[in-house]
């Protein structure tokens, strides 16, 4: 049907000109929006470069074993040195599994209680408090978390000793429940609470309304409403927030510190009162340590920020992709 | 049509009956678990909170199960759990601002004010010192702070929304990853990149850098947002007068944002306000009045509070609380200003 | 047949004449109330609806007799949404929401205290605008999906499973894939899907929100079809903003109109007679297009 002799015309090229001003413009936009891969690439260039001459010496031993010692001779050449940040990556790990794993379920909870169950002034309040709670610094959570909740906490951590004890990580030979790994995953919980639930929050309130109230019309009740809409849709979102507070918990230096008890031998009993963090060895041995000891603690930073870096950067793909499972 | 109108009613509310049935399961609740603490040896405040919310929400559920079913009976469980949670999420807050007013007011004196710590201990009395110098110092680290990651901030959210280039995804993703950074991790990198090969000794300029770090994602990322509220006929309407799209972005696209931004501003110098651990390696927290940022240690807050809190004794705990106080002070006042002006943007 | 092609003629003009909307109307008797269908129907008395301060509706008195399909028509924003939505009493989703008078469903009103409110939306069953099958569950669970969501027990769930979907005219379209998500759909087919989903808890009334007005034409035939099969045992109101619709498939059209306060429902009467013979000028001027 086409005729034969019609000739379609290649499109033209339009090509603009910018103006100088705006070619500066540009030129000076792109470079600062380029800073955040300048400054990440730099981080991990120089705490590799600072810390690449422990772990050319400690191989896979740096992450394996957990000996921390360094000495030197009256001159100050180290004689023999053994770094290895395994019982601290078990203890980052532990204290930050323990502070998902309470607080993943409030968060969920005190969500779903502010977009389906909170009259509305109170929603609001509420969302402005634990936004609040989000930018209190991390030292108030520390020293509030050892003077005010460590009794308590300590107190928990005996009944759960007493009756859940036959489970292997609830378990201890020597009963020592003061700065566990317990304590610092309560008060990292404490501090990844508003991030979960801001995130979660977020996601539901995304759940599309035409579902719910055809849920609804079926007869549902809110919690049945909720099983067959919203949480299949948030899913992914609430996982994502769920990861976004475990990169946040790994890397909390100030807070950990001051609640735990650091020990360089791998413990995964979590209410014993020895527990390692990478983080807050970098604050413990900073103070005295030789230049050698700083280059070990610069290949720790860089383990440490590798781990967020996955954590964090898996947490955003999960969160990217709420609602695509559910559509 | 109609001459008369009746009132607007809501019937769905919860109706006289139902609110006594309500209030009912509430003293059942508080009957059972005073019971339960009287005649089982559990004991203690976690004792009554937890028996209490379980008897509160079986017998809910048991009311609602036996006169509406199953589903009900669910339901009412469910409500009682997020109400838990709602609570236990709040609780904390209370406790922590209760506990920092209670103990830091005691310390609060006007002393504190006009004194550094240059010629006392964090053990000494009350009277003796203040913290002068930690204030000027936060001041210090955040206006230099301020003044490195406001341009970058803005540039790169400017980046994201205005010319929305090739690099878009990546840097919107790096952005993420970087609030994602540990501030320890901030502060080892410019204890590394700068400070050893560089400087060679403990300034606020050093801390000022880790902040930086630490604060351009949050400006980035809220700024990104702000700015993807300004309509695009803004932008339309300034590029068809035949402005450049840097004087769009000037004089139209900034200005029209203004109290976004600053609320973006705000909120990133809340997040840094009580950074404590690149502080503890890069300032070297001195005792008295530094004005000079570039040269010899500076104190702040965090440092003050982490120092005397350290040094253990009574006088110091108060002086860390005290610390604390004026330190959360700050930060719920940019926080709640910056709360301020994001509505009053909102609302505009 | 005589019916589509009439209307789809009806469709075309662009002036429609009372006359032709009074053909189609007639070519289908009024129906009595049906003994087939259950109870005694639904009926308002005084229904007010407000948003905050906005008052939406005002003193709606209707009476849908057991198995008949009443049409709701009217301009845009005159609350005949509104009003559907309070009779399964969705309205009390909408934060500020208030009503007064009463919903008698087979007699008892459905706002007394102590109801349970999802036992009322059992029975009266709802279709919205927009076809909205739950995409995380596949065809066969989308329309058991009101069983499980209000947790009733049922002997024989293919049973139930194979006449919903029937009813709602997709058996024969979907038999052999039931267990496909239910966005592998068409938009028709959804809203299909969402009718069986409705009808698979029993409802006594379902309430159809302008189910057509998403879909393309031929879409909205077989849902028209549907529901003339439906009416024979249940009560159906329907929203709709195509008077055409209105004539092919009610017994009995409700003209609603709002005249810049709360939306009046101006006048009600047997299908034929509102297009045909309207008593009020301004149902009238609406029939035949003048306005609206």
């Amino acid at each position: 049907m086409s005729t034969p002799n019609l000739v379609i015309p290649s499109p033209r090229e339009i090509t603009t000109e910018p103006r100088r001003s705006d070619k500066v413009f540009r030129g000076v936009v792109t470079g600062g929006g380029l800073s955040s891969l300048l400054i990440l690439g730099l981080i991990a260039v120089f705490l590799g470069y600072r810390g690449f001459e422990v772990l050319r010496q400690e191989g896979f031993g740096f992450i394996m074993n957990s000996d921390w010692s360094i000495t030197t001779d009256d001159a100050g050449n180290v004689v023999e040195s053994h770094f290895g940040l395994a019982a601290m990556l078990v203890g980052t790990i532990l204290c930050s599994l323990v502070a998902v794993v309470i607080a993943v379920p409030i968060s969920i909870f005190s969500a779903l209680f502010l977009n389906f169950y909170s009259p509305n002034w109170l929603k609001k309040l509420l969302i402005a408090i634990i936004d609040m709670m989000a930018a209190f610094p991390s030292i108030l959570f520390g020293i509030w978390g050892f003077l005010v909740l460590m009794p308590s906490v300590e107190y928990w951590a005996k009944l759960i000793h007493r009756y859940l004890g036959f489970i292997p990580i609830f378990d201890m030979q020597v009963p020592v429940f003061t700065r566990s790994p317990f304590v610092a995953g309560v008060v990292l919980a404490i501090m990844i609470i508003p991030i979960i639930t801001s995130v979660s929050r977020e996601v539901f309130a995304q759940a599309p309304l035409d579902r719910i109230q055809a849920a609804y019309a079926l007869g549902a009740t809110r919690w049945a409403m909720i099983k067959a809409v919203v949480i299949p849709y948030g899913r992914s979102g609430v996982i994502g927030g769920a990861m976004l507070g475990l990169g946040r918990a790994m890397g909390e230096t100030v807070a950990v510190f001051t609640v735990l008890n650091i020990v360089f031998q791998v413990n995964w009993h979590m209410l014993l009162g020895a527990g390692g963090n990478v983080a807050s060895l970098i604050i413990l041995k900073f103070g005295d340590a030789s230049p050698y000891e700083i280059k070990a603690l610069m290949a720790a930073g860089l383990v440490l920020f590798l781990l967020t870096l996955v954590v964090n950067a898996s947490a955003n793909f999960i969160v990217k992709r709420t609602g695509k499972s559910g559509r | 049509m109609t001459t008369f109108t009746p009132t607007p009613q809501k019937p769905w509310r919860a109706s006289k009956r139902e609110r006594g049935f309500d209030f009912a399961i509430l003293l059942g609740g508080f009957l059972a678990s005073y019971l339960l603490v009287a005649l089982t040896p559990m004991k203690g405040k976690l004792a009554y909170f937890a028996l209490f919310f379980i008897s509160y929400a079986l017998l809910a559920a048991l009311l609602k199960g036996l006169t509406r079913g199953s589903a009900a009976a669910k339901d009412a469980l469910v409500s009682s759990l997020v109400v838990v949670g709602a609570v236990v999420t709040v609780i904390p807050i209370g406790s922590i601002l209760l506990t920092v007013l209670q103990k830091g007011l005691p310390g609060i004196s006007f002393g504190l004010f006009t004194h550094d710590m240059a010629l006392a201990t964090p053990t000494d009395p009350l009277s003796n010192g203040g913290l002068l110098h930690a204030i000027t110092g936060t001041l210090t680290l955040v206006a230099l702070a301020l003044i490195m990651s406001v341009p970058i901030g803005i540039l790169t959210a400017l980046y994201l929304t205005e010319i929305k280039g090739r690099f878009t995804g990546p840097i919107r993703f790096l952005v993420q990853a970087m609030s994602g950074v540990p501030s320890i991790v901030a502060g080892l990198f410019i204890l590394s990149a700068v400070l050893y090969p560089i400087t060679k000794a403990y300034s606020g300029l050093m801390g000022a850098l880790s902040l930086t770090i630490l604060m351009i994602p949050t400006i980035a990322r809220t700024s990104e947002e702000v700015l993807n509220l300004i309509p695009n006929e803004l932008r339309e309407a300034g590029t068809a007068l035949g402005g450049t799209q840097w004087r769009t972005v000037a004089m139209i696209v900034l200005p029209a944002a203004k109290s976004g931004l600053i609320t973006a501003i705000i909120l990133g110098v809340a997040r840094i306000a009580g950074e404590t651990a690149p502080i503890l390696l890069l300032t070297g927290g001195g005792d008295k009045v530094n004005p000079n940022a570039f040269n010899g240690p500076m104190g702040s807050l965090p440092y003050y509070i982490w120092k005397s809190f350290n040094a253990g004794s009574p006088e110091a705990i108060t002086r860390a609380w005290a610390g604390l106080l004026v330190l959360l002070g700050i930060v719920l006042i940019l926080f709640t200003s910056a709360r301020f002006l994001g509505t009053r943007k909102i609302s505009r | 047949m005589t019916t589509s092609h009439e209307s789809e003629k009806a469709t075309m003009d662009t002036a429609v004449k009372p006359s032709s909307l009074a053909q189609v109307a007639n070519s289908q008797a009024a129906k009595t109330p049906s003994a087939s269908a259950e109870g005694t129907g639904l009926e308002t008395r005084g229904i007010h609806a407000w948003f905050g301060k906005h008052h939406a509706l005002a003193d709606i008195n209707l009476n849908f007799a057991a198995g008949t399909v009443t049409a709701l028509i009217g301009p845009s924003g005159c609350g005949k949404s509104t009003f559907i939505r309070t009779m399964n009493r969705m309205h009390e989703f909408i934060p500020g929401a208030a009503m007064a008078g009463e919903v008698l469903l087979d007699g008892k009103d459905v706002y007394a205290a102590g109801t349970d409110v999802t036992k009322i939306r059992l029975k009266i069953g709802m279709v919205f605008q927009k076809p909205n099958p739950f995409p995380s569950m596949t065809i066969g669970e989308n329309v058991l999906s009101g069983l499980k969501l209000a947790q009733l027990k049922v002997d024989n769930k293919d049973d139930l499973l194979q006449e919903c979907l029937e009813r709602a005219g997709l058996w024969s379209e979907v038999k052999d894939r039931l267990g496909a998500h239910g966005g592998s759909l068409s938009g028709g087919q959804q809203q299909r899907l969402c009718i069986a989903r409705s009808l698979a808890v029993r409802p006594k009334v379902l309430l159809m929100d302008e189910p057509c007005s998403a879909l393309d034409p031929g879409s909205t035939l077989r849902i028209e079809d549907t529901i003339r099969h439906l009416s024979e045992t249940m009560t159906i109101v329907i929203v709709t903003h195509n008077m055409q619709q209105a004539a092919r498939v009610s017994d009995y059209t409700a003209f609603f109109l709002s005249d810049g306060g709360p939306g009046q429902m101006i006048e009600v009467a047997p299908t034929s007679e509102i297009f045909s013979r309207p008593k009020d000028e301004r149902t009238e001027n609406y029939v035949t297009g003048r306005f609206g």
